[in-house]
């Protein structure tokens, strides 16, 4: 298989170069709101909390914001990344060069990826100003951090694709992706919930991806993190099933 | 003769109509050979199929039928040779608009797997005139500006085949006439260029060869003196002393038609090269000969655009 690392790699500095060109659109605006959280439900109202699992409050809530913010952002710069290009006509660059779907996944999913790694590196550095925590697994952690923000890079990348006008854009994070975080255990642990709403709460995926990570920081978790991992890898791999049909197929890309 | 740069046989687009029905023809068995190092003008009205055609070749449209060949290479199979070798100058002024001149410039280099080159940037963007205005964002840059920066965009992978698709579009004369001069530039260079435009003009004054498409058909393909030989023609317009009653029997080897009332001899006939001005030449010495005085003497050589126009009309009538 041919792969052009020039090509991946020009695409992935022009979306950096974006991201910084845009940073307070794109780093500063999403701390700024997770810092509030942490404010108001970590240290305001979480030091009146009873602890979750032998996690103060205040702490259990992390890895819950983390994931929402991870999640919404990771989603939506890959969406905005190839749905500009598609709107403002500059796609024809990407379709006329020697570049497969390899290295404008690389280019663009990488990009988006990094973001969200630089975003949950400064959350959790803002996170330690309001809370205090330690993590238990911190490889395992950033493992799943980046396995995450790769898995949603490429939804988002699919959501840019599908996506022709900026509402559709804004409809999946704002409308699916933020209340099922909301609703995933980011605040409360789904075994508190009673029947039969616990059973129904595992019906949500985001509430695996949110119990994996919580695992990663605290070693306590909803769900086998085992499950998390498979479900996290299983969606990553449909992702790129999918993206690749849409290369070979030019479906929304080419004439 | 060279193996043609650029070989298109059968080529076919159709696009589906909404609700089911009969699909829209926007190519139609389109056959196509491009000579390495020419200049080659593909003029056709609005909606002709000239940009499916260039989007064809340059991977924007995925073809219904047919095969499109590029320096040896399937496009089908082996496109990423190709596409490395083709440059695309598009019709709409598509660009990063927050980017700076020098980085969407240095971009299309690296995207087209082209190593870092500050100097080939340099050169590219000295010989557009945009030098001066490298570190500006493009959304500061006037509408040729951007042209020209899209220009040196396809000009970064340093492409042995180049589509400009209308890349005079907006352009005031000025910068036309220099435009013209940068693809003359190109052409010196080796360069192939395959453009469309809606200034005849431009064809005129470039191309080696020309091509006519209409309704997703070539109608006609040919070098450009050769087709303006084979369906040039001079009209001369003499305006009489005094009315004639009949065409005089002097003149009765020319293509004459008499009108205004016999004050009004009206000559077409020739060819774009040269013979329609020398028989006006000697219509005039018949004239002085055989007594007939004339206060007005008007020649006319038909020119691409007439050819064009002709060609098209003579098409929507057999339609």
């Amino acid at each position: 298989m041919h792969f052009s690392l020039r090509s991946a790699y020009a695409i992935y500095r022009r979306e950096m170069g974006r991201a910084f060109r845009t940073a307070f659109q794109s780093i500063l605006s999403p701390v700024l709101t997770t810092s509030l959280y942490f404010v108001v439900f970590g240290s305001v109202i979480g030091a009146r909390m009873e602890p979750v699992g032998g996690v103060p409050y205040g702490a259990f809530i992390i890895p819950g914001l983390l994931m929402l913010t991870l999640l919404g952002e990771t989603t939506s710069n890959a969406s905005f990344g190839i749905y500009m290009p598609r709107f403002t006509g500059t796609i024809y660059e990407l379709l006329s060069a020697p570049v497969g779907v390899a290295e404008t996944l690389a280019g663009f999913v990488g990009a988006a990826a990094t973001k969200g790694l630089i975003l949950a590196a400064i959350i959790l550095a803002t996170a330690r100003l309001f809370v205090p925590y330690e993590i238990a697994h911190p490889l395992l952690a950033a493992f799943y951090i980046m396995l995450v923000a790769a898995s949603f890079a490429l939804f988002g990348f699919i959501l840019g694709i599908w996506a022709d006008s900026f509402e559709k854009l804004g409809v999946i994070p704002m409308l699916i992706l933020t209340p099922l975080t909301f609703l995933g255990g980011t605040f409360y642990s789904i075994r508190d919930l009673p029947q039969p709403w616990d059973a129904i709460a595992l019906a949500n995926p985001i509430a695996f991806l949110v119990s994996g990570l919580r695992y990663a920081f605290y070693g306590v978790s909803d769900v086998p993190i085992a499950v998390s991992l498979g479900l996290t890898f299983g969606f990553l791999t449909v992702c790129t099933i999918i993206i690749a049909v849409i290369f070979r197929t030019g479906w929304r890309l080419r004439e | 003769m060279n193996e043609p740069i650029l070989s298109i046989r059968g080529l076919t687009k159709t696009y589906a109509a909404r609700g089911g029905g009969g699909g829209t023809w926007a190519l139609d068995s389109v056959d196509l050979d491009i000579n390495p190092g020419e200049i080659f003008a593909l003029l056709g009205p609005n909606g002709a199929g000239k940009t499916t055609l260039i989007g064809a070749v340059c991977g924007l449209v995925r073809p219904t039928g047919g095969t499109i060949t590029a320096f040896g290479h399937n496009l089908a199979k082996d496109w990423r040779s190709a596409r490395a070798r083709i440059g695309l100058v598009p019709q709409e002024l598509a660009t990063d608009m927050f980017e700076s001149v020098w980085r969407a410039v240095a971009f299309s280099q690296g995207l087209f797997g082209k190593p870092y080159d500050a100097a080939r940037l340099e050169e590219i963007l000295r010989g557009l005139s945009l030098w001066d205005k490298k570190d500006a964002q493009i959304r500061e840059l006037s509408g040729g500006m951007k042209r020209r920066v899209l220009i040196a965009k396809a000009l970064a992978h340093e492409p042995e085949l180049l589509f400009l698709d209308e890349p005079t579009a907006g352009v005031d004369v000025e910068l036309r006439k220099g435009m013209w001069e940068q693809i003359a530039a190109l052409k010196e260079r080796g360069v192939t260029i395959i453009l469309t435009t809606h200034y005849i003009e431009e064809a005129e004054e470039m191309a080696d060869r020309v091509g006519i498409i209409q309704g997703g058909r070539i109608l006609m393909v040919d070098e450009k003196r050769a087709m303006m030989e084979r369906l040039g023609t001079t009209e001369a317009v003499i305006d009489l002393a005094a009315p004639l009653a009949d065409i005089p029997a002097a003149l009765a080897g020319f293509a004459l038609e008499l009108s205004e009332g016999g004050t009004r001899l009206t000559y077409r006939g020739g060819n774009g090269e040269g013979k329609g001005r020398a028989e006006v030449a000697q219509l005039a010495q018949a004239l002085t000969r055989a007594g007939i005085a004339f206060t007005s003497l008007d020649i006319h050589d038909s020119s691409l655009e007439d050819i064009f126009v002709g060609l098209l009309g003579k098409e929507r009538e057999a339609a």
